[in-house]
């Protein structure tokens, strides 16, 4: 019987309270959200916190807003929200798709955004697409808050730039246009962690060129949610097939896969390049088929 | 700690440990052994018991976290001797061998119905795609579900418009 090892349960019912508890309770404590990365490793003993702070009841973390120029994801939106979000659909398509092969319907339930960021599990989707998308995280303190890009948003596997007296708040995502995103995983089966995922976002210019673009990737070693040479190489070139193998084949020096029971090193690193130019085929044709659509309406 | 949670329409009360499992305050504290334990890793599905109407894995909550919610399980189901038409679907088109994962994956076919009475057979699939039949039945319980489509008004809804 796997049960975790013996913990404090405290309740927080605001964001305010949640972080007084955090201050108050020290470097011990840990928030549970959906409680599915943190409690099966609880259960495993390699996660042992002294004190567990639920934060299910901070309502006002639950939202999909938008605003001016950016959409804001309020930390403990559930997959299921982000799944279903017409408003996300409509501007950054890779939601939906990674999020229909996130787990499982039943486990999309109860796992959250702020969750998934924060478990920092290098195989775990959401922190590649957010990644992919140039999304900034909001953390909060008594002190205020502050805003930290997604880059410095992982400093490790497993550990974020969040510290022991704060708490990630909200997500971020720029609303660009010309854009669109996709994502395409690789699974053994549903619910299964990714063998190889892999996320793209474009931005074009009005001459069909890409003035942006870039990619991240999951459970292919640390420090692959955005790779930087493939981001250059994206900088101004025309969408070719030539160009998505190029940038296939730099995004699979990048990353370090393991051998283990999901595949060889050699097949994901594969998979790393093929997701890879699949996801930035995908992303460029949803950009033209919007705009032709746009001049379409137009026209009419 | 004391929680309270309210299981069936009854509420339990008791004092428990804060590490214990749904699955377990289920099972040991409301003696309520319908709800299985299975994988014990969310893989399964087995465990699963409607929170506030929501299929959840009961192995991978905290009854702590519970406190306060309203818990269907599979006794729920049945109300004054009517049974849910998803168990009477279960019953018609052999939707169970061994039975170890039928009351997980009633309560979910009961939520997904909840949501949208007429699903497809794909719609059901994925639904039903965090749970293991482990004698391979998934044919048969897609059937059950259909039938319970087909054929049933849910006996709480019944229950609601008289």
């Amino acid at each position: 019987m796997q049960v975790p090892a013996p913990f404090e349960y405290e309740r927080a019912s605001s964001v305010s309270e949640a972080i007084a508890l955090r201050e108050r309770l020290g470097e011990e404590a840990r928030f549970v959200a959906g409680g599915h990365s943190l409690l099966p490793m609880m259960k495993l003993r390699l996660a042992t916190p002294e004190y567990l702070i639920d934060i299910n009841d901070c309502t006002e973390l639950f939202y999909i807003n938008e605003e001016a120029e950016e959409i804001r994801i309020g930390a403990m939106t559930r997959h299921r929200e982000l799944l279903e979000s017409e408003l996300l659909a409509q501007h950054f398509p890779i939601f939906r798709d990674a999020e229909q092969v996130i787990a499982d319907p039943v486990v999309r339930n109860r796992g959250t955004l702020g969750g998934s960021l924060c478990q920092a599990d290098p195989s775990e989707d959401l922190s590649a697409v957010c990644a992919a998308l140039d999304a900034s995280c909001v953390i909060a303190s008594t002190s205020g808050e502050r805003v930290v890009p997604m880059g410095d948003f992982h400093v490790g596997p497993y550990e974020t730039a969040v510290g022991p007296a704060e708490m990630l708040t909200e997500i971020r995502l720029p609303l660009r246009p010309n854009g669109s995103s996709a994502y395409h995983k690789v699974e053994r089966r549903a619910g299964d962690w990714a063998v190889v995922s892999a996320g793209a976002a474009v931005w074009m210019t009005g001459d069909g060129a890409i003035a942006d673009g870039r990619v991240g990737l999951a459970a292919v070693g640390p420090n692959t949610t955005n790779i930087e040479p493939v981001r250059q190489a994206l900088q101004g070139s025309a969408p070719s097939e030539d160009l998505y193998e190029q940038v296939g084949a730099i995004a699979a020096e990048h990353c370090s896969p393991v051998t283990d029971q999901r595949g060889t090193a050699e097949y994901k690193t594969h998979l790393a390049k093929e997701l890879t130019k699949r996801a930035l085929r995908t992303a460029v044709a949803r950009v033209t088929s919007t705009t032709n659509g746009a001049m379409t309406n137009g026209a009419g | 700690m004391q929680v309270n949670i309210v299981i069936n329409g009854q509420e339990v009360t008791e004092e428990i440990e804060p590490r214990m499992l749904l699955v377990h305050f289920i099972r040991d504290q409301a003696g309520l052994t319908g709800t299985h334990w299975g994988c014990d890793t969310s893989n399964c599905g087995t465990c699963v018991v409607l929170i506030d109407g929501e299929p959840v894995k009961s192995c991978t909550t905290l009854a702590a976290m519970t406190s306060g919610h309203q818990v269907t399980t599979v006794e729920g189901m049945e109300v004054d001797g009517v049974l849910d038409p998803v168990q009477e679907g279960f019953m018609q088109c052999h939707g169970l061998q061994c039975g170890f994962c039928t009351p997980g994956m009633m309560l979910t076919a009961r939520a997904l119905l909840d949501q949208n009475p007429d699903p497809s057979e794909h719609e059901i699939r994925e639904a039903i795609s965090g749970q293991i039949c482990r004698c391979t039945g998934y044919s048969s319980i897609v059937r059950s579900i259909r039938w319970a489509a087909e054929n049933g008004t849910p006996v709480s809804l019944e229950g609601a418009s008289s």
